[in-house]
């Protein structure tokens, strides 16, 4: 195993690699990302994003190679790792019977913390989120965009040291979108990592740096303006769909 | 001849909230119309209506001069609609699915196999006419959805965000396919959150809160953008602030490392200016759909 100190990157994978059967669905990934910076992870359905997500957050053992997250292994310490992150991935992991309130006291009781800190943070959250007037309501009656603020009020109430976003803005339109980015560059300023998947394109562009993964591997990885110029394209769109065609 | 699809102030609301308020349109053979607009400003309800899925209190729907409501039976046979959650077996193979919606429209066997080939040939999917539903990727489902969707050879298709959750290959792949159908005479009328989709309409309606608000081919809406953006490549918000001194009515937006600026013309004179004074790097960004989107959607909130 390396020997290099992996402390103080958010995320370090070298050769990680996840087989299913003889599907490799994870081929040899490698990549870094800092404490604080907001990283796309971008790729098409079925490049290997979800998997690789799921080993970074401790809940799928790698079939070779190894990853850090916060300067743990996740082959030996995933279970610190589970306290460290927050995950919210495409289907909210949301309980539509449970209340806006009822939710957040859940997950905080899941994270350990306490009935006073769940109280004050999950009322400051309500407020930071716009939901403060829906706290009573049944989660499965909400509009999409709002079950949407609340998977991250959720995944950030322990006040992760990184977090993974994986599809969390599928089927909501431009205007919410926008607003839950204004909300995840928030989350970034208290000096979270964010570490996001999307297929809006547009997002790409609010991304640090970005990564397009095809076939289980990384095919390019810069800030969008340095790959743009290097594909040549005016946008991240062109710029993905170069990639995954080259 | 009549249009394909003719809307004619249509109103509908739900419980006494309204959902749609006003919306009229005409669309012609070979055309693709796009519908936009942020959720819950009433596409679905418009698109359900047009299926005669739902009554609308006001105005009136009809498909190649058929009523929706009245000839609802007739009209239907020329209707193709897709709505956001395609219901596909997922236990059936991609061949079983086409057989059961060819049956479903009373198509008989042997019509039925050369729709069969054609549409196979058509959605690429004749490699997996074995493969269950369930098991195809997200972009292979929506051309199975909507290859079933064309098995009674529609004149008009409807389509309610079909392309949401699928990725940027597939998207553009489902959009050749679209291109395809419009090429050969079908009206294509389309919901889409995506804007580079809209962009490939021949016109767009924005809607917001029932009504629309623009209307015309996507690159003028985005043309008639009113105000500019000034671009600040790596520049914190922070270090932004003292520039915008005085200024009231800018928007602020944050693109990865760089800051969007929108403001009205003689803001950016005095913006530009000052970035100067500061040795501020500043460029000018192209308005695009989304831009136009957002200020019309903001400035119809603010009249509201």
């Amino acid at each position: 195993m390396s020997s290099v100190n992996h402390t103080g990157r958010a995320v370090q994978a070298e050769q990680l690699s996840r087989r299913f059967g003889d599907f490799t669905a994870v081929d040899g990934l490698s990549l870094t990302v800092e404490q604080g910076e907001i990283f796309g992870f971008l790729g098409a359905n079925g490049a290997g994003k979800t998997t690789a997500i799921r080993m970074f957050c401790g809940l799928l053992a790698p079939s070779a190679g190894e990853a850090w997250v916060d300067g743990l292994s996740i082959r030996t310490q995933s279970e610190e790792i589970k306290r460290r992150i927050g995950y919210m991935s495409q289907r909210f992991g949301l309980y539509d019977d449970l209340s806006v309130r009822e939710n957040l006291e859940f997950y905080g009781g899941i994270y350990g913390l306490g009935q006073a800190e769940i109280h004050s943070r999950g009322e400051a959250l309500l407020a930071r989120l716009d939901l403060a007037e829906w706290g009573t309501r049944r989660t499965g009656s909400l509009p999409l965009g709002y079950k949407q603020r609340l998977a991250l009020g959720v995944a950030i109430l322990h006040r992760p040291r990184i977090l993974f976003l994986d599809e969390p803005t599928g089927g909501v339109d431009p205007v919410a979108r926008r607003a839950f980015w204004d909300l995840i560059y928030e989350v970034a300023a208290d000096g979270t990592t964010v570490f996001v998947t999307t297929h809006y394109m547009d997002e790409a562009e609010y991304c640090g740096r970005v990564s397009i993964m095809t076939a289980g591997r990384i095919a390019a990885l810069d800030r969008p303006a340095v790959l743009k110029a290097q594909w040549g394209a005016k946008d991240m769109q062109a710029v993905f769909l170069r990639v995954v065609s080259a | 001849m009549s249009p394909v699809l003719e809307l004619t102030g249509l109103a509908r609301a739900y419980e006494g909230r309204p959902a749609l308020r006003e919306l009229s349109l005409t669309l012609e053979a070979g055309h693709t119309l796009g519908l936009i607009g942020p959720d819950g400003a009433g596409k679905t309800t418009a698109m359900r209506i047009a299926c005669g899925l739902l009554t609308p209190d006001q105005g009136s729907a009809k498909v190649a001069g058929l009523d929706c409501l009245t000839q609802a039976r007739q009209m239907r046979a020329l209707l193709g609609y897709m709505p956001q959650r395609f219901s596909l077996y997922p236990d059936l193979t991609v061949d079983e699915n086409l057989r059961f919606f060819a049956e479903l429209h009373g198509i008989t066997a042997a019509e039925r196999h050369i729709r069969r080939e054609k549409l196979l040939a058509f959605s690429r999917l004749e490699p997996f006419v074995k493969r269950r539903a369930g098991h195809l990727s997200g972009g292979m489902k929506q051309k199975l959805a909507l290859a079933c969707t064309l098995i009674h050879e529609p004149r008009l298709l409807i389509l309610d965000e079909p392309t949401t959750g699928v990725d940027p290959v597939s998207r553009q792949e489902f959009w050749a396919l679209l291109g395809e159908l419009a090429s050969g005479g079908m009206a294509l009328w389309i919901s889409t959150p995506y804007m580079d989709e809209a962009l490939r309409c021949d016109e767009v309606q924005l809607l917001h809160l029932g009504r629309v608000i623009a209307q015309g081919p996507p690159a003028e809406i985005a043309r008639a953008f009113p105000r500019r953006i000034l671009r600040f490549p790596g520049l914190a918000p922070a270090a932004l602030t003292p520039l915008l001194a005085g200024l009231s009515g800018v928007t602020v937006h944050r693109f990865g490392h760089d800051l969007h600026v929108v403001c009205d013309t003689a803001q950016e004179d005095a913006l530009r200016e000052r970035a100067q004074s500061a040795g501020l790097e500043v460029e000018s960004e192209e308005p695009g759909l989304e831009d136009a989107f957002f200020e019309l959607v903001a400035v119809a909130e603010l009249a509201a």
